[in-house]
């Protein structure tokens, strides 16, 4: 009874270490701070949520214990993760961090251009109500 | 026998990505990079906890499983504010 807890307990989560291996490889190599931020962002989230599933399974199966809070992280971790790299990714972009050499298309630089003059102009008739 | 053998090599993996991502934080060019290296380390956290709290069969830890979660995040998004305008918290005008 606890040996196939055990056995479904380490197969996940020896698989989502090793999918947080693979995200931090990419994280090493790949060339721009986009591209970083694919690898990181779905394939870590991928392994510490195959981790966590891992952990709930074994205890589930070896004990009969079903942790709400282990639930709870997963969906919050399965929530967030790909928030914090989209905040992440549109603060560089915002912060102007240029893309790699060989990237062939920049499809945002338009509308980012134009929200920025629009920007500055709100300024100006700010300033200028304000006086 | 074998499974803590796995677990234990579940954990030097997880190390090793972490320290891929600590490579990541201390050479990154830009700041965006060191933040998501920093929150990509959390998530790694968030498993090491998990798979700690297999090895020592005991259900202490899965409330600081949810901690970290909650931590990281919030600390990715006031890096990411602070980048992105200059500010965290913003003044109403």
């Amino acid at each position: 009874m606890s040996g196939s807890g055990e056995v479904v307990g380490a197969i996940l989560i020896l698989m989502g270490a090793i999918f947080s291996l693979i995200s931090a490889i990419g994280n090493v190599r790949l060339p721009d701070v986009y591209t970083r931020s694919h690898a990181a962002s779905k394939s870590s989230t991928l392994g510490v949520l195959c981790a966590l599933v891992g952990a709930l399974l074994y205890f589930l199966i070896s004990d009969g214990f079903f942790s709400i809070r282990l639930i709870l992280g997963i969906i919050f971790v399965f929530l967030t993760a790909p928030v914090a790299a989209h905040v992440i990714c549109r603060a560089a972009y915002r912060h102007q961090v240029p893309l790699a050499e060989q990237s062939v298309q920049d499809e945002l630089k338009d509308y980012y251009m134009e929200d920025e003059i629009l920007k500055v102009e709100d300024k100006g008739s700010l300033v200028t109500q304000g006086k | 026998m074998i499974f803590e053998t796995v677990l234990i090599t579940a954990l030097c993996i997880l190390m090793l990505a972490m320290l891929a991502n600590l490579y990541r934080i201390v050479k990154g060019p830009s700041s965006a990079d060191r933040v998501q290296a920093l929150d990509s380390v959390g998530i790694n956290l968030i498993a090491s906890t998990a798979v700690f709290s297999v090895l020592l069969h005991t259900h202490a830890f899965f409330d600081l499983i949810l901690l970290i979660g909650i931590l990281s995040f919030i600390g990715t998004v006031a890096f990411a504010r602070f980048i992105e305008r200059g500010v965290v918290i913003e003044r109403k005008r």
